[in-house]
């Protein structure tokens, strides 16, 4: 039993932070510190900061041009940069469809898809779930029927995240209408120029354009863009979800957001007094520190289960679960932190070179977009009440 | 990073485990709650036969020398077995005070027979409203004045660890003899099914050569009830454990309405919830256990009192949720959730409560 990284470990998150240091863009940062809004562009230059240094494939094996890092490694990776302000790597074509290319694509499917993944020349985004079959995502309705070197797509997809930047769709489709809901489905990679795909935004709460309705009439995809067989889309979607379960805690990220709070707390003045000198308001940071303390531990626990056999097994729900309550948690609390002036609504004062009459005092507007937005953390990936049940089923055996 | 355990720390656990599976069953529990002493003299016998009561005992007393890791398994699996007996007082508590601060003499007088299961030590610290115990200097020693509360098992101790101020301020810790004038034992049972005293003190003579240390020994008495602290984590872990395992084998036994009542999702979900309680303790319980030791005392005290909130919280929830779903069972004497349940509540307030712990810690964010 030993809880402390190894001196190798160290060294790792030293090189980690040396990296980041010379080569996260400072704007980058910025942004990502202070809660404020990424673009396209953003994502994009750390990811090929990333590439430049071998690191673009943080998760992937070396076979693939990824790392060959260890669970340990990456978690090291992931948290040493979100702390340090670096934006999340988009997932969608990395840590979702890359692994089950890997595993279920051919030869001609890797060559094609993969080095552009880790280049950060290709956008990703997931057609998964659909108007009528969200939980329930077996029920899926979206038709694909083969019409000689072609499959003929019709449905519509939903909750498409970044979709409006997407070159690729990884789409879950009905291939089988007469079979049970799972023995009929089928994954095909579809062409976002294809004539027939209409990307639409949704706007949440928050006022942001971050996920989309994707229609999908008569599109025509090339078969050799069918991974694996035929009806046995199930399996891979399954094998992917594991894959987007990796690294599910967001600790890092829950770090960076409890300092962000500390640092308000210690600014905003109430009575006088810094807010953190407040005993009511301290023993809520408190709460979500401790928690964050256990969670980790969790997660290393987690982690180096994996280490000694494969893909997280069914604790990752834990870890979903009590991340995402987490960073819920402390967006509230800064919410609260920021009092009465959580109310103004600057959307635009979210962006960078934001010159409005607002007077932003650096802070105080974005807390409020990023509580409403980050309300999809215990809905999303399989809502908290679907990571209960698993628990139920997987571990508990009930 | 390393969460295995070696092949001595796991027979360690197992060894303790199938003890107590063969002479710890929940009708023999409730005997030796009943009986005049509180505890089994062939229980303890038996834990001192496993080297248990040895385990913190330096090796030049004869001793395992182990570590709060071995200590969190054992009691893990006296948690889970509820035993009652003062391992946790004198074992880990009362043997890591004398380890740290007596003399050579004294670790030799009292550390051998406590490991080979011959001497129960106590700690005597906490003390009631109005409590406070006093050490005045006569010639060759002290005299001791006050009143101790919550005392594990007095009644059966040959020897209380008594701290007391002394009027220059000064925290000291004095052997004391039960037996000895000016001692009286107010014994009763304690709600978990264990035994406990109020220790008056009205002019008791301690001599120089029982007092533990030399100066103030407050910092010293932190880092030993910090050692307590992570052990009775430890214990926690197995009592939680036994509290959700039971649970589980009752909603998926009990049928009403033509099935278990396990499959019920309010209730399969609430379970989730507990086991989500469970696992944070047993992270928290490893992180009490591997800074129990820590040399630094801020860093000691963050992490203990961030291990004492999380097992706190889930003693309270794991418990009331464990009588809960077995619905009017779980609030008799019968079943052992409710026995779980009382230990769970008294844990929860032990080394000090959640809310102070968490009081500490948050504190500390302004420090």
């Amino acid at each position: 039993m030993d809880l402390s990284f190894t001196a190798e470990d160290q060294a790792f998150r030293e090189e980690v932070q040396a990296f980041l240091r010379d080569h996260l863009p400072a704007g980058v940062r910025h942004k990502v510190l202070n809660g404020m809004h990424l673009e396209r562009d953003d994502y994009l230059a750390w990811q090929h900061a990333l590439h430049a240094r071998g690191w673009g494939g943080p998760s992937w094996p070396e076979k693939f041009g990824g790392t060959g890092w260890s669970p340990v490694q990456q978690y090291i990776f992931d948290s040493t940069c979100s702390e340090a302000g670096a934006p999340r790597l988009v997932p969608f074509g990395l840590k979702m469809v890359a692994p089950v290319i890997m595993a279920y694509g051919n030869e001609a499917q890797h060559k094609r898809f993969l080095p552009p993944i880790l280049a950060g020349e290709e956008w990703w985004c997931q057609g998964y779930s659909e108007p009528g079959a969200g939980s329930d995502l077996a029920s899926l309705k979206a038709r694909a029927v083969r019409d000689g070197d072609h499959y003929v797509v019709n449905g519509q997809k939903t909750w498409t995240t970044l979709g409006q930047y997407a070159d690729w769709i990884f789409c879950l489709v009905r291939t089988d209408p007469e079979a049970k809901p799972q023995r009929g489905i089928s994954f095909l990679l579809i062409d976002m120029k294809t004539p027939g795909v209409t990307v639409r935004p949704i706007i949440t709460m928050d006022g942001a354009h971050e996920v989309n309705e994707v229609w999908l009439e008569d599109v025509r995809v090339p078969v050799e863009n069918l991974i694996g067989e035929e009806n046995k889309g199930w399996t891979y979607a399954k094998f992917l979800l594991g894959h987007e379960r990796t690294n599910i805690a967001g600790i890092g990220i829950a770090k960076r957001e409890l300092a962000r709070l500390k640092r308000l707390a210690l600014t905003e003045v109430r009575e006088g007094r810094p807010l953190l000198e407040d005993p009511l308001f301290a023993v809520q940071v408190a709460r979500l520190e401790i928690e964050l303390t256990a969670l980790e531990i969790t997660n290393l626990r987690v982690l180096s289960a994996e280490a000694e056999n494969r893909a997280p097994g069914p604790e990752a729900s834990i870890l979903k679960i009590k991340g995402s309550e987490i960073q819920q948690g402390i967006l509230e609390l800064m919410t609260e932190a920021v009092g009465l002036q959580a109310l103004p609504y600057r959307r635009e004062a979210m962006g960078a070179g934001y010159q409005g009459d607002y007077p932003v005092e650096g802070h105080a507007l974005t807390p409020t977009m990023q509580y409403l937005n980050l309300r999809k953390l215990s809905i999303y990936g399989g809502s908290n009440e679907i990571q209960r049940d698993i628990i139920s089923q997987m571990i508990l055996g009930l | 990073m390393d969460f295995t355990f070696t092949d001595e720390q796991t027979m360690l656990f197992d060894m303790t485990t199938r003890y107590l599976g063969n002479e710890y069953g929940f009708e023999k529990r409730a005997s030796i709650i009943a009986s005049d002493a509180g505890m089994s003299e062939a229980v303890w016998r038996g834990i001192a036969d496993l080297g248990l009561l040895a385990l913190l005992v330096p090796e030049e007393n004869g001793g395992a020398a182990a570590g709060p890791v071995e200590t969190m398994l054992v009691m893990s699996a006296f948690g889970k077995a509820l035993l009652v007996e003062p391992y946790l007082a004198s074992a880990v508590v009362a043997t890591s005070a004398i380890a740290r601060l007596g003399d050579a003499r004294q670790r030799e007088t009292w550390l051998e027979p406590m490991g080979a299961g011959d001497l129960i030590a106590i700690v005597a610290h906490d003390e009631p409203h109005g409590g406070a115990t006093r050490a005045t200097a006569v010639g060759g020693g002290f005299l001791l004045d006050g009143r101790k509360t919550m005392v594990a098992h007095a009644g059966r101790a040959g020897l209380l660890l008594v701290s007391a101020r002394s009027d220059d301020g000064a925290v000291g810790l004095f052997a004391v003899d039960p037996a000895q004038p000016g001692v009286k034992l107010v014994t009763y049972p304690t709600v978990d099914g264990g035994r406990a005293a109020d220790v008056v003190l009205s002019q008791v003579h301690v001599a120089d050569a029982n007092r533990l240390g030399a100066g103030d020994v407050s910092e010293d008495l932190a880092a030993i009830l910090d050692i307590g602290l992570a052990a009775l984590c430890g214990e926690a872990l197995g009592v939680l454990q036994r509290s959700l395992d039971a649970t589980i084998e009752y909603t998926r036994t009990r049928k009403q309405f033509g099935q278990p009542i396990g499959k019920f999702q309010a209730l399969r979900h609430r379970m989730a919830d507990m086991l989500i309680h469970v696992e944070q303790s047993r992270s928290m319980a490893y992180l009490a256990a591997v800074r129990a030791d820590e040399a630094d005392v801020a860093v000691r005290e963050r992490a203990l009192s961030a291990a004492k909130v999380v097992v706190g919280e889930a003693c309270r929830f794991v418990g009331q949720q464990a009588v809960q779903l077995h619905g009017g069972m779980g609030v008799t004497d019968e079943l052992d959730v409710s026995h779980c349940f009382k230990r769970l509540f008294a844990i929860e307030k032990t080394f000090g409560s959640t809310r102070e712990h968490l009081s500490r810690f948050s504190r500390a964010l302004v420090a």
